[in-house]
């Protein structure tokens, strides 16, 4: 049903995260390749880390998180060992 | 369909069994041990989820089972209240400092819970048997993956609601039974050569495995204890992506069967999406406007993560004595 209206469609740049798109959607990459999804909401990565581009796969957490405290976590500098 | 009924490990689950065979009542039956306690409230549980064979559903509301079953529950909670809350209070005083719920909670997610992680483990060094039996542990809480926390749905505000419907649509295959989670589970567990129905490992469940399903039952139960199941809910999602990619490149490394390395592929995914939904927009949307709710959102997380690492204790405990087990054998 169509109400006349255009739909905004809402998206969230995450602090030191993706971005979450409502899908389904397709995501036209660098080389032009397209990924399709047909989640409800997807997250697309923002940090270069995801080991399955276009999407998100958690990796910002081991490469650009920002310790939240003055004294940064050792856990962060091992994970950074393993990429 | 409905799980086997489990063999008892002690006086309780004997009487229980009994009792679910029609035989007699259970009130005055004490658990003889902490794996005999953990097995009756996991059976009891169980009558709320999908019942035994050949055991009435009518039981599922019996007053006496109920009586049971608050005195155990009473005793899980007393001691998760207490075990949980070196890492639940430092979030909690960060809340009431004002500072960012999604900020705080992922550093909570991200605390050290003192433990072995057990899917570095398998990502660096199990040997194929201790993967399987690592399966068949984990088998317990993925044949219903996201269930207990669905009992939460009709209690909660309608903005919450919307989200926690938005995580359960991608997790029940958004209308594709073929893609339900619980259903990839199925087809990797065939493909590694293992038994698909429904709790079919529940005999060999350390306590701890129970124990931790359990508190997902008792989060998702209670009305009282929502804010504590959304909070487990998006802990279990935070501490799921990255833990799921070591357990692709694990099994990748042994050369296990695709459909479950593609199980754990899709949660790399897919968890990412919803760690963020959970944690932004469900929960830090709910303490927004019921700011009460935070310090047991941040308890049921510290749960999540508390339980989680005495699971991964005692299965890597487990599956390194049955390594050595095998091998002493073998020698």
């Amino acid at each position: 049903m169509s109400t006349g209206e255009t739909t905004t469609r809402e998206v969230l740049l995450c602090p030191d995260g993706p971005v979450l798109i409502p899908g389904p959607v397709t995501v036209e990459d660098e080389q032009g390749v397209k990924h399709h999804s047909e989640r409800p909401v997807v997250a697309v990565c923002r940090c270069g880390a995801s080991s399955v581009p276009p999407w998100c796969d958690g990796s910002h957490k081991q490469v650009r998180r920002r310790p939240a405290t003055a004294v940064p976590s050792p856990r962060h500098g091992r994970e950074l060992e393993d990429y | 369909m409905p799980a086997p009924l489990p063999t008892p490990r002690g006086a309780l689950t004997e009487a229980l069994s009994d009792c679910f065979r029609g035989r007699g009542v259970t009130r005055s039956v004490e658990a003889d041990s902490h794996d005999d306690a953990a097995l009756a409230l996991w059976m009891l549980y169980e009558l709320h989820h999908r019942g035994f064979d050949e055991v009435d559903d009518a039981l599922e509301w019996d007053p006496a089972l109920l009586a049971v079953r608050a005195d155990l529950e009473h005793d899980l909670e007393e001691r998760w209240r207490d075990r949980a809350r070196h890492l639940a209070q430092p979030a909690q005083d960060r809340v009431a400092d004002g500072e960012d719920f999604a900020e705080l909670f992922f550093d909570l997610c991200a605390a050290d819970t003192g433990g072995e992680s057990l899917v570095r483990f398998v990502q660096r060094e199990a040997e194929e048997e201790q993967v399987l039996a690592l399966l068949r542990q984990r088998s317990i809480y993925h044949v219903r993956e996201q269930d207990s926390a669905m009992w939460a749905l009709p209690r909660l505000d309608d903005e919450t609601k919307a989200h926690l419907v938005a995580i359960a649509a991608d997790e029940y295959g958004n209308g594709h039974p073929d893609h339900l989670h619980a259903e990839l589970w199925r087809r990797g567990m065939a493909a590694c050569g293992l038994d698909t129905g429904y709790a079919a490992y529940v005999d060999e469940a350390l306590p701890e495995v129970l124990e931790q399903n359990n508190l997902m039952s008792m989060l998702g139960l209670h009305r009282r204890l929502v804010p504590a199941a959304l909070g487990h809910l998006a802990a279990f999602e935070v501490c799921s992506s990255v833990p799921s990619k070591r357990m692709v490149r694990g099994l990748e490394r042994l050369g296990m069967p695709e459909p479950m390395i593609a199980y754990y592929r899709e949660h790399m995914v897919a968890d990412a999406v919803h760690e963020q939904v959970a944690v932004r927009r469900m929960l830090g949307g709910w303490v927004a406007r019921e700011p009460l709710v935070a310090d047991d959102a941040l308890w049921g997380a510290a749960v999540c993560l508390a339980a989680e690492q005495e699971t991964a204790t005692a299965v890597l405990s487990s599956v390194r004595d049955g390594a050595q087990l095998e091998h002493g054998a073998v020698a």
